[in-house]
């Protein structure tokens, strides 16, 4: 017994019956019996071979991925990169469209950010009459789903916010471009990011910035300087989350966005290419490997923090 | 024009150029945007005395406000007013109220009904079983060691795009004459197990509509996984021990320990499934753009807001889905304002 055994006194314990650690792990080698393990093995395999399939197929020649499944590659390999060159240096191709999604998402997630997280430093250091009414009233928005702002907020980039006739707002001027999309996504983020920065920001210790004041820092130093630096863990976990969550995303891309091929981002000109490549699987498939590519690698880099951000997000329209 | 390069440059439109040129914008937007905040702080941060923090407070809060103001708020308040009047296409000068005749359209209209009972059966089907299998995963890998290649595989479509999802799945319910070799994986599948004719599987309705719920707990059973896999550690060792010390082990320490401690978040992952396949467009819209018996509420808002252009049709199935998900989102953000309390 080393010291690590929890001190519990317990009757039965001397008749041989295991205790603390080793009856956790007691339990534990009970149930990674063979049947547990072939189950994990089997939804592992189930989850894996769709993806599986594309990655092969994006790499096989023409003729063999358009007439034959991609499991006879095992049988009959075949090797080509040719759909991929097709894909992104074919016109209408798919190189643009990935330089769009980054033009669209790295702004859509560095400007939430900052405007996320000084809205959350100011309800939670600047408290004033009301701060706690509109930090309410700002998770509650949480429930406005996308859905309800589409039409509406389409008109008011076309032609300026109006009521009963009169503009109150002139158009911002950006329709059909970029603007518009990274607009609108940091809209759409900001019940969330601010939510989620909030619990940290608030959290962060009193005397820390009670330091930083008596040192002469007014309110606006004290963001930059010390709450910006410590709010990093928690800007990370939203800044992967909006990132996977803009490059996924369809919907505003859709409604927002140019239908001009060269201007679309990856998902919305490979949604167009289902149709116009139906009848051609070969380029399917490495188009939409390039589609997802770089989700996995963002994912696969930053697993952990992704998992956190998904379940604080999980209340996102 | 001043110089003769100028015009030429910005007519040049290879794909080279043009990508640089959006990359650049995107650069000097994200600078400028730092930049401005940087100006706006510096002088901003002259202001001394009493108005110090007042000023800070508008430049901390005002564009987050005026942000939710114009994007949130006023939308979704006008999609509502809309959904109460005859409009038919976007900036439509004439419109009338007519009190709920969409709604009512909503609920008489055949099509309609049919994409309501889908969404329906896609609101039951999809959670209970990304949670079934999510749970599952968790409970099995919570005993087990060399979890991580296991974990990541399963973990892995959460990062896969709607419409990746719908491609990879397209490999899946391909349809080829089964004289033909097949190129879909399910097709040769039950051929294999002696089935000679498969049918076309993404026209045949009802079959359809399950085939793209598949795809939908694919992506989301990982998600289920890793939040449920959370919960089930978070169990203390001690309630695992003493359990087991009474004799309870296997089925029964789920039945009667881990499953009861885990249930608020079961709850939680079940709405939040909920909550996305209430609003899932992409599936449906990528494969299948709601023919052949497939259509759901979500498409079908899109498809009359954006294409058909009956926008006062189309608001009203936005409240409907907004109504739907009211209680779900409620239900969530207290249970997850709970669990912040707690810690």
């Amino acid at each position: 017994m080393t010291s690590a055994t929890p001190p519990v006194l317990d009757p039965v314990a001397s008749d041989g019956k295991l205790r603390g650690r080793e009856a956790t792990s007691a339990v534990r080698r009970a149930f990674s019996s063979p049947v547990a393990s072939a189950v994990v093995v089997v939804i592992s395999v189930l989850w894996t071979v769709p993806t599986l399939g594309l990655f092969i197929n994006s790499f096989r020649s023409k003729e063999d991925a358009a007439t034959t499944g991609w499991w006879e590659f095992f049988v009959h390999p075949s090797f080509s990169l040719a759909g991929y060159k097709q894909v992104l240096t074919g016109s209408g191709g798919l190189a643009l469209p990935l330089v769009n999604s980054l033009a669209i998402t790295i702004p859509a997630t560095i400007i939430p950010i900052f405007i996320a997280s000084m809205a959350a430093y100011s309800l939670a250091w600047l408290r004033f009459r009301g701060s706690d009414a509109i930090f309410f009233l700002i998770f509650a928005l949480q429930i406005i789903p996308l859905q309800m702002a589409l039409v509406p907020l389409q008109q008011y980039y076309v032609k300026g916010l109006q009521i009963g006739g009169v503009t109150v707002l002139p158009s911002p001027g950006v329709n059909g471009t970029l603007a518009q999309i990274w607009l609108t996504h940091t809209m759409f983020s900001l019940p969330l990011a601010i939510f989620l920065l909030h619990n940290f920001i608030a959290q962060i210790p009193v005397s820390l910035i009670e330091a930083a004041r008596v040192d002469g820092a007014n309110a606006l130093r004290i963001f930059r300087s010390i709450v910006l630096p410590l709010s990093m863990p928690a800007i990370a976990s939203f800044g992967i989350f909006q990132f996977l969550w803009v490059w996924n995303d369809l919907l505003v891309a859709k409604t927002f966005g140019s239908t001009d091929p060269s201007q679309q981002p990856v998902t919305a000109r490979m949604q167009s290419l289902t149709g116009s490549y139906g009848a051609h699987l070969e380029l399917l498939a490495p188009a939409g490997f390039i589609t997802i590519v770089i989700p996995l690698i963002v994912f696969l880099a930053l697993q952990r923090y992704f998992a956190s951000g998904l379940l604080a997000g999980s209340v996102k329209g | 024009m001043f110089t003769s390069s100028a015009p030429a440059l910005l007519t040049d439109s290879s794909p080279v150029s043009q990508a640089a040129s959006t990359l650049l914008g995107v650069v000097v937007v994200v600078v400028g945007f730092v930049a401005l905040l940087g100006v706006v702080f510096l002088v901003a941060g002259r202001v001394t005395g009493r108005l110090q923090k007042p000023v800070a407070v508008v430049i901390c809060l005002g564009p987050a406000l005026f942000l939710l103001l114009l994007g949130l708020i006023i939308p979704a308040v006008v999609t509502f007013n809309n959904s109460l009047k005859n409009q038919q296409f976007l900036g439509q000068l004439l419109t009338k109220y007519v009190g709920l005749k969409n709604y009512a359209f909503a609920f008489t209209d055949p099509y309609t009904l049919g994409s309501l009972f889908r969404t329906l059966l896609w609101l039951v089907i999809v959670p209970t079983l990304t949670v079934a299998v999510g749970l599952s995963a968790a409970l099995l890998l919570n005993r087990m060691k060399h979890t991580a290649v296991p974990k990541t595989l399963i973990f892995l479509p959460t990062a896969i795009s709607f419409v990746g999802a719908s491609v990879i799945w397209s490999y899946v319910y391909n349809y080829v004459t089964p004289t033909q070799p097949q190129t879909g994986l399910l097709s040769a599948i039950v051929m294999k197990l002696g089935w000679s004719n498969p049918p076309n599987w993404l026209i045949s309705s009802p079959v359809n509509t399950f085939l793209l719920m598949v795809i939908m707990i694919w992506i989301q059973a990982g998600f289920a996984m890793v939040v449920l896999g959370a919960a089930l550690k978070a169990i203390p060792d001690e309630i695992i021990e003493s359990a087991r010390l009474e004799g309870a082990d296997g089925w029964r320490l789920f039945r009667s320990i881990e499953i009861p401690m885990i249930r608020n978040t079961v709850v939680v992952v079940l709405t939040t499934v909920m909550i996305t396949t209430l609003k899932v467009f992409d599936i449906v819209f990528t494969i299948t753009n709601g023919n052949y018996d497939t259509d759901v509420l979500a498409r079908q808002m899109y498809a009359d807001m954006f294409v058909t252009s009956q926008v006062s049709r189309g608001s009203a199935l936005a409240v409907i889905i907004f109504i739907v998900v009211l209680p779900l989102m409620f239900y969530n953000i207290r249970q997850l304002r709970r669990e912040r309390s707690e810690r």
